[in-house]
């Protein structure tokens, strides 16, 4: 429905994004996932229609979305700051979309009322913005988005702006309002627990480049550059050349996974915390350093002998190993993921 | 740690220091003789004689013309060119040129405008005042909205963009709302400068439709009576309200937005 290629934009010295090629399905909830200056607003302004790319094409079902002003685009931003209109009530702000649509008055009304009932602000109409609370406003400036029907509605990082519990709360019912309305989602953020919750598919972005377009469990299973498995989730990783059972490991010796990459390829090799095995005998061997309870987990960490930072092992709940313990670490061949450095 | 209250004393010499012109002149336009200077009892005759001046009254309505055109261009004017500015240009030159007048001085601005009319054969009068007052009075307005508009949030305008508005309606529905103290406040100030100008007025102004500085100015050359006080007083009491009203106005547009 969306395709994006070969986009890139620069700015002076710095390029925000370099050759970004995406495919964006109907009715999916999209994530870009990055750490900040990683270029993934710059593509959702370019989306909107207040940047436009040095190189590249951008096409909605088909057709030239670059050639349209950002006013004519019928794709909707909900603003990171949310940008609700100080000086116009939440009924107001949410009209003043189909206003410029020059719909009748009594469709505006039917129209804005039914959205706001759907997001559970119906008696705030008559409110000032001011007067709500931040998880209201996140509301309003969704109602005011969704209301237009857009083919396309982008999120510039909704929930930053809520503390920890309205957020998960928020979460859930964007992801209701998604399955509702059944427009296409492209949400932008830093937050990779928001993402791997929010999205069906997550493209994860470095410095202006697309690094990985997968599924939230693809993503974390199988993460296929060094960036990848270390931004997304905790990661164990371990340098070396691949072999034919796993890695040869720099000092470590070898180390078992499941690769497919031409024996002698220097590469990278994952494994995750909560795949981990503490036990009397395993590939790597290693003296405590450090345990820590977080209730439902532990994390133990283990210094082996050879490579410098500690190893991280997630254990269920409390764990009867003490710093200073000697121990042995292994992991199932499956569970050790080979990326090409 | 207790502040000692010597302090307070260069604090109040100031305020004594910078009121007690203004009290004296009020008290004297109260004064029962014909002396600006010797207190000689309280009457309210220098009111009267002040309200049956044919020559202050014309003045007065002179000012108020000249006041209220220049303070309604400047202000459209002022405001369009703070936008202009701030939305679609990053020289800081040109940013720097429009607030010259408002420093440059007056006579320079003045002699400046004379030459001007003269050049392109304009004839003096009113017009000549009020354009000329349009020329300071728009560098002020285009400062105060200037600021307001720097600490404006700019993501309004895309939201605005973004849900189907021309940059026209943008402009009138959500960037003018927003600056609305800024362009109040810069016509307020527009006005209250506009109202007591002698300088650029004296130079621009045609003798036979001068305004009402200029008619103190040609009262006082033959002599000081209390009638200048009770003016000075009127104009006083002017000035004051505008200015709290100003503040009140800013001050309750801010809190609604």
């Amino acid at each position: 429905m969306l395709k994006i290629t070969g986009v890139s934009r620069r700015f002076g010295d710095v390029t925000a994004l370099s050759d970004v090629s995406l495919e964006i399905r109907q009715g999916e909830f999209f994530a870009l996932l990055g750490p900040s200056g990683c270029g993934k607003t710059t593509l959702l302004r370019i989306l909107a229609g207040f940047e436009s790319p040095d190189e590249g094409t951008v096409t909605l079902d088909g057709e030239d979305l670059l050639a349209r002003p950002a006013h004519r685009r019928p794709v909707n931003l909900m603003f990171q700051s949310y940008a609700l209109f100080p000086h116009m009530s939440v009924a107001k702000n949410v009209a003043y979309g189909l206003e410029r649509e020059r719909l009748d008055r009594s469709e505006v009304r039917r129209r804005v009322g039914e959205v706001l009932e759907k997001v559970g602000l119906d008696a705030m109409a008559s409110r000032r913005p001011q007067q709500l609370s931040g998880g209201q406003r996140q509301r309003v400036a969704l109602a005011r988005a969704i209301v237009k029907r857009p083919r396309l509605l982008l999120l510039d990082e909704p929930l930053s702006a809520l503390d920890k519990k309205v957020r998960a709360e928020m979460q859930l019912e964007l992801k209701r309002l998604q399955d509702e309305v059944g427009i296409t989602f492209v949400v932008v953020t830093h937050d990779q627990e928001e993402a791997m919750s929010l999205a069906d598919r997550i493209a994860v972005f470095d410095t202006g480049r697309v690094e990985q377009v997968d599924a939230p469990v693809e993503l974390y299973e199988r993460p296929r550059t060094p960036f990848v498995a270390g931004f997304v989730g905790a990661n164990n990783l371990f340098a070396g050349r691949a072999c034919s059972v796993g890695l040869a490991a720099d000092g470590l010796g070898i180390l078992p996974g499941r690769s497919t990459l031409p024996d002698g390829t220097p590469a990278l090799l994952a494994v995750r915390p909560e795949r981990l095995r503490l036990g009397a005998d395993g590939v790597l061997r290693g003296e405590v350093v450090d345990v820590s309870f977080y209730g439902g987990v532990s994390h133990v960490s283990v210094l082996v002998a050879g490579r410098p930072a500690p190893v991280l092992a997630a254990v269920q709940g409390a764990t009867r190993v003490q710093a200073g313990s000697p121990v042995a670490l292994g992991w199932a061949d499956e569970d050790g993921v080979l990326i090409p450095q | 740690m207790r502040r000692s209250r010597l302090l307070y004393v260069p604090f109040w010499l100031s305020y004594v220091f910078l009121y007690t012109p203004i009290v004296v002149l009020v008290a004297m336009s109260f004064n029962a003789g014909e002396s600006p200077y010797v207190y000689e009892g309280f009457s309210l005759d220098w009111y009267g004689v002040l309200a049956q001046d044919e020559r202050i009254r014309e003045g007065l309505v002179n000012t108020l013309i000249v006041a209220a055109g220049s303070t309604a261009l400047a202000t459209v004017l002022g405001t369009l060119l703070a936008v202009g500015l701030a939305r679609h240009t990053r020289s800081r030159t040109l940013d720097a040129f429009s607030v010259l007048p408002a420093v440059l001085p007056d006579l320079v601005l003045g002699i400046g405008l004379l030459v001007f009319y003269a050049t392109i054969r304009s004839t003096l009068g009113l017009h000549s005042v009020l354009l000329a007052h349009t020329v300071f009075g728009m560098a002020f307005v285009t400062a105060v909205v200037r600021t307001r508009l720097t600490h404006a949030d700019t993501s309004l305008e895309e939201a605005s963009r973004d849900l189907g508005a021309t940059p026209l309606t943008t402009f009138t529905r959500v960037t003018l709302p927003q600056l609305a103290p800024g362009i109040l406040a810069g016509a307020l100030l527009a006005f209250t400068l506009s109202i007591d100008e002698f300088v650029i007025a004296f130079f621009t102004a045609a003798p036979t439709t001068p305004t009402l500085p200029i008619v103190i100015y040609s009262m006082v050359r033959f002599g000081v009576t209390p009638e200048i006080n009770a003016l000075a007083t009127l104009l006083l009491l002017v000035s004051f309200t505008v200015v709290i009203v100003a503040q009140r106005m800013t001050r309750l547009t801010e809190s609604l937005s």
